[in-house]
């Protein structure tokens, strides 16, 4: 099995990643509790919002508590209303020395914070054309995840539950269909309120997922950190060994009784 | 419809009659459900429900964690003129009130923010009373034009303006504006607004409106807890809030407390409202509304804001003058209400962390909508 462990990497637009789980910095009690947690889920793609981020402060709080870290900062445009916002705040990060990479979110509404489908095509088009690896958050729509991964997005980051809902993998069906049909890794993002939630989620053949308030609100950080990074390893090499059919064959009457007589 | 003519077709008597009469079982059923609709909110400002603040406050605590996380967000007012025409009863710039009257010049703006700046603001309140001939939109511009590159935010309290008004502003650098009905009851209304343009209850209402069609993204309302019996203003809040969260699905909406304490010369507060009332209805507004942002000034008492934290509050501001130009320059006299938490910025923000919440200072990113005013400004004349 630990050949499976150091080989089975999530390849995002040409880079490796050994961990499957991506953590959100939101939410936390402060700094120093997250970078615990973030370091405790062995992640190695952590996301920031950029509105929180004071980039012209080189002491800025949230970028110091990440300093040194072995992770790729994938910075997300949170809050942007619509494309034009999402691809100031986008420009605004690779200004300041960030890599080129961004986690696109579109969310007009403030209350659940769901993805514009339309505005997020448009900004991934613009950002794509200007040298960015887009990685977007979206609704679970098998359509929309087609249409991104032709415009050359990395992945697709389908949506579990609304963000913060703790719902869990409320889309699976949806999900199962984007999985079964994408040629770039799918990430589920939001939503996704416990371990087992994560796990079900690699179950299905997510290539990785998303957690933040989980673990930012849980009542241990690092200890509930440490719980999802396990279930998702729990739940890929599930995925991997093969799970048995669920599904059950109902005795009835035989069918094919009739062959070979 | 506007919200005015919405609120006219609500009977508050017949609300309130409902509200005494709420039993305990119906509380318990109220708590007992998922989520919590208008039906249930009137409940649990029910007199029944003051026995249930407990429960109430571990529901809030809960949910707020959810939506928002462990953070309060700072903020600080910067006053940029104590000029009014009005003649409120409560407030500390009536005209009829003797006070040296300072309107803060550019440099002064500059000075102020830059205080302000220092102490680690990013979020700033621009306010100022209701004296168009003195500060007119043009000089409001002006001050959004002059601190917009220094600050993330920059949200007006100022007096109602009209829609192109507040399209200008937007324009300028504006995101956001507060404004207090003050009071929902027209009679209370028009007894403690005896004078000036404020008397349009209908003009004020309705203002905040016309700012979410100007594309203003966060709006904050409130009543002036004190003036009129608070469950009577907590149904049209809440109905308020509710209404405005449906039409402008894309802002912000937040809700705020201020609390009459000490309120100038002899006017005493006819209906004072107390710790425990003010606490049931914060806890009622968050199980109602889990998206509102919930803030708490500096008019409560530093023991008092500490303890409100972790019940659904996510925004406080810090070191407050109500005095233009009052952080470089504090003055005894000429100060809109008295502060009660005297702290610095830094020990609120020390207090916040003791209380397992980290203070953000930064939650937004001017940058990010720099030319939205301009945008919507250019439609609107297209389309003119």
């Amino acid at each position: 099995m630990e050949f499976v462990k150091s080989q089975d990497l999530l390849i995002i637009a040409g880079r490796s990643f050994q961990s499957r789980l991506l953590v959100g910095t939101g939410k936390f009690a402060s700094g120093a509790v997250m970078r615990r947690a973030v370091d405790a889920s062995g992640s190695q793609m952590v996301t920031v919002a950029l509105r929180r981020v004071d980039l012209d402060n080189p002491r800025d709080d949230l970028m110091a508590a990440l300093a040194g870290g072995d992770f790729l900062l994938l910075p997300n445009t949170s809050g942007a209303r619509d494309a034009g916002e999402a691809v100031r705040l986008a420009k605004l990060a690779r200004a300041s020395g960030l890599e080129p990479w961004i986690k696109l979110e579109v969310t007009p509404d403030p209350r659940y914070l769901l993805p514009d489908g339309v505005e997020t095509l448009k900004a991934a088009e613009i950002l794509i054309r200007d040298g960015f690896t887009v990685l977007p958050y979206m609704n679970a729509d098998p359509i929309l995840a087609k249409r991104l991964e032709a415009l050359g997005c990395a992945t697709v980051m389908p949506l579990g539950s609304p963000i913060g809902s703790n719902k869990g993998l409320k889309t699976r069906d949806a999900i199962g269909i984007i999985i079964e049909n994408s040629a770039v890794p799918v990430i589920v993002d939001a939503g996704l309120g416990a371990p087992s939630h994560a796990a079900e989620a690699m179950e299905l053949g997510a290539h990785a997922v998303l957690v933040n308030t989980a673990i930012a609100t849980a009542e241990d950080p690092t200890g509930m950190a440490l719980a999802f990074k396990l279930a998702v390893e729990a739940g890929r090499r599930a995925f991997l060994a093969g799970l048995p059919q669920q599904r059950e064959a109902e005795a009835s009457s035989p069918l094919t009784g009739f062959l070979g007589k | 419809m506007t919200f005015s003519e919405k609120l006219l077709t609500v009977d508050s008597q017949s609300l309130l009659h409902l509200v005494n009469q709420v039993t305990p079982e119906q509380v318990e059923r109220s708590l007992a459900r998922r989520e919590t609709n208008f039906s249930d909110f009137l409940t649990l400002i029910s007199p029944a429900a003051a026995h249930y603040l407990e429960p109430m406050a571990q529901l809030a605590h809960n949910t707020t964690l959810r939506r928002f996380g462990r953070v309060i967000l700072l903020y600080a007012p910067l006053y940029l003129s104590n000029e009014c025409t009005n003649a409120c009863v409560y407030c500390g710039f009536s005209i009829r009130r003797t006070l040296p009257r300072i309107t803060l010049s550019p440099d002064q703006i500059l000075a102020e923010a830059k205080y302000l700046k220092d102490c680690g603001f990013r979020h700033l309140l621009l306010v100022c009373g209701e004296a168009p001939s003195i500060v007119p939109v043009a000089a409001l511009e002006q001050a959004l034009d002059l601190l917009k590159n220094d600050f993330a935010s920059l949200s007006l309290e100022v007096y109602p303006l009209s829609e192109p008004g507040y399209l200008q502003v937007a324009a300028a650098g504006a995101d956001g504006l507060t404004l207090y009905q003050e009071t929902y009851d027209r009679n209370v209304y028009s007894q403690v607004h005896p004078a000036g343009r404020k008397r349009d209850y209908d003009w004020r209402l309705e203002a905040i409106e016309r700012a979410g069609e100007a594309g203003l993204r966060r709006l904050g309302i409130g009543v002036l807890l004190g003036l009129h019996d608070w469950r009577s203003e907590a149904v049209a809040l809440a109905l308020h809030a509710d209404w405005l969260m449906k039409r402008f699905w894309q802002a912000q909406i937040s809700i705020s407390f201020p609390r009459l304490r000490h309120a100038p010369d002899s006017f005493a507060a006819p209906h004072p409202v107390c710790d425990t009332e003010l606490v049931q209805l914060m806890l009622a507004l968050r199980l109602f509304l889990p998206d509102a942002g919930l803030v708490i000034s500096t008019r409560e008492p530093a023991e008092l804001r500490d303890r409100l934290i972790p019940l659904g509050v996510t925004q406080m501001s810090a070191g407050s003058r109500t005095e233009p130009g009052g952080y470089l320059h504090p003055a005894e006299d000429g100060s809109q209400f008295s502060v009660e938490d005297h702290r610095t910025p830094a020990q609120v923000a020390e207090a916040i962390r003791r209380a397992g919440y980290e203070p953000v200072w930064k939650d937004w990113d001017y940058q990010m909508h720099e030319n939205h005013g301009n945008n919507r400004q250019r439609e609107a004349q297209a389309g003119a």
